[in-house]
């Protein structure tokens, strides 16, 4: 039910399908959807794209300083998104803030992630951090597939409460394997530029 | 429900449905007659309008058997979705958010509410009067002055389009007809401007396909040819004409206020693709296959509607 609600008033909001000739959902495989990260819609909007069968099976990366800090936030976020937490701030120096993320993978389940970390402003793609590099590195078997929000942004800036009905677009790249040779400079270099390639001219 | 008595209704209902049966298999013979690629992609085009068409229309006669809040949400939503479609063209900034919010949750529902509660003097002045001032104050407001001016004529003028004038078709319902409005006929002349806008655009595009050779706008609208328009328009003036007995108009003066709704749906299928070739694209979303987004079916409509409901209110209110 509230899925459903969720899914409508975000495609009333949005108009968005998902797009990209060279990827297809089916058949499913363990895969990381990495997106540029504009908004806080971002992980719904991705989320209401997976087809229902997947949705179960994939898991948003959701900031634990956010979502867990209210009972309403917390029942989304596991009841809805089935999201894993990841601290932002590391509360002791050996933690390892990938770690819930890496177990999901090892259980045979997808990720939505955003490798920028936090929030652009919506003005291009910012350098990516070393998570995704991580991730990819802990399962090699996983297909990368880079994910363009387009316009989301505009939708729901940063810093704002209400969202507004802007059309938006989500593509959806070719998936890529990890290269177990590639430097850490050069996959974060190659993932980064295959997400920038999708990006309307 | 009181609809399904009305006699006229259903004479309507029953002739557009038999059009709709005659596209649909007119579409399919073209579909087995196509032999180039670019006739197939043509036919194909085709009948994805035709089944559009036939998602549109039990959509449209729904809402009206619901009686005028089913018009009036039926519209309002025309205007959200039309509204999306205009704003993912337009470039916005960041500053312009919270003005988009006032529009979007302010102002489309009151002017919707204006319709709804027949209160015409405040409904015909309050997008181009307060909206407009008040879009532009809550713009200075946010303090973003970067293209101040252009920014927010942008969105002044996408709330005209897609709020203002889409409004002005339930806001039909709101005239005093001697003779007609007293027994609730109002909504046979939305029926009345719909079909007439619609069929303009419809057979404007079949003779321009047979018959076009002159473009009439070559660097706006390249599709758009001299003799699609003449034929287009006269047929759809025609058309409208037979149609005067579901009006409170006579025919001849059916037939002069079919051409105007005509001509300003030509207009407003111009200054929209005008729109859309300077912001570099076909058409304004993929909302209703075929024909492309909610702006791209009633651009023509949301131009005629203002000026039809203003003739009627002159002539005959």
């Amino acid at each position: 039910m509230i899925e459903t609600v969720l899914i409508f008033l975000t495609r009333l909001l949005t108009g968005a399908v998902a797009r990209g000739r060279e990827f297809s959902f089916e058949p499913y495989e363990q895969r990381i959807y990495y997106a540029n990260h504009t908004s806080h819609m971002d992980t719904l909007l991705i989320w209401t794209l997976i087809p229902r069968s997947q949705r179960t099976d994939v898991h948003p990366a959701a900031a634990k300083d956010y979502w867990w800090t209210s009972p309403v936030r917390r029942y989304f976020a596991e009841k809805v998104f089935h999201a894993i937490p990841v601290a932002r701030q590391r509360e002791h120096p050996d933690d390892d803030p990938l770690r819930d993320l890496e177990a999901a993978l090892a259980g045979g389940g997808s990720l939505i992630f955003f490798p920028e970390g936090t929030r652009g402003a919506g003005g291009g793609v910012q350098p990516f951090k070393s998570g995704l590099y991580h991730l990819a590195a802990s399962r090699p078997g996983v297909t990368l597939v880079p994910v363009y929000i387009d316009n989301l942004n505009r939708v729901l800036p940063k810093g704002e409460f209400l969202p507004v009905p802007i059309l938006c677009t989500v593509l959806f790249g070719k998936g890529f394997a990890f290269n177990p040779s590639e430097t850490k400079s050069e996959f974060t270099a190659r993932a980064q530029a295959n997400l920038e390639a999708l990006a309307p001219k | 429900m009181r609809l399904l008595h009305d006699s006229q209704f259903l004479v309507f209902t029953a002739l557009l449905l038999g059009v709709l049966i005659l596209a649909s298999a007119v579409g399919h013979v073209l579909e087995g007659r196509a032999t180039t690629d670019k006739g197939r992609e043509v036919v194909a085009n085709l009948n994805a309008r035709i089944r559009a068409w036939w998602g549109m229309v039990a959509v449209f006669v729904v809402a009206v058997v619901v009686g005028p809040i089913g018009s009036i949400i039926l519209f309002a939503l025309t205007s959200f979705l039309a509204l999306r479609e205009y704003f993912a063209l337009s470039p916005t900034l960041r500053g312009d958010h919270s003005v988009l919010v006032w529009l979007v949750f302010v102002i489309l529902p009151v002017n919707y509410l204006l319709v709804a509660t027949k209160w015409y003097g405040l409904f015909s002045i309050f997008i181009p009067v307060y909206g407009f001032i008040g879009l532009q104050a809550r713009a200075a407001l946010s303090g973003a002055t970067e293209d101040f001016l252009n920014r927010t004529a942008r969105i002044q003028w996408g709330m005209m389009v897609t709020v203002y004038f889409v409004s002005y078709v339930p806001a039909l319902l709101m005239l005093q007809i001697p003779g007609y409005s007293g027994n609730g006929q109002n909504f046979k002349l939305m029926l009345f401007l719909i079909t007439v806008a619609q069929a303009s655009d419809v057979l404007q595009y079949i003779v321009g396909k047979l018959f076009g050779r002159r473009p009439i706008a070559p660097l706006v609208s390249p599709n758009k040819t001299i003799e699609g328009f003449v034929g287009g328009v006269t047929l759809a003036s025609l058309l409208g004409a037979a149609l005067y007995w579901i009006t409170p108009f006579a025919f001849w003066q059916a037939g002069i206020i079919s051409l105007a709704v005509c001509l300003m749906g030509f207009a407003g299928g111009l200054i929209m693709s005008a729109t859309k070739r300077d912001r570099g694209v076909k058409d304004f979303g993929a909302l209703l296959p075929g024909h492309g987004g909610m702006m791209d079916r009633i651009d023509g409509l949301c131009f005629a509607a203002p000026v039809f409901f203003h003739l009627v209110r002159y002539f005959f209110d």
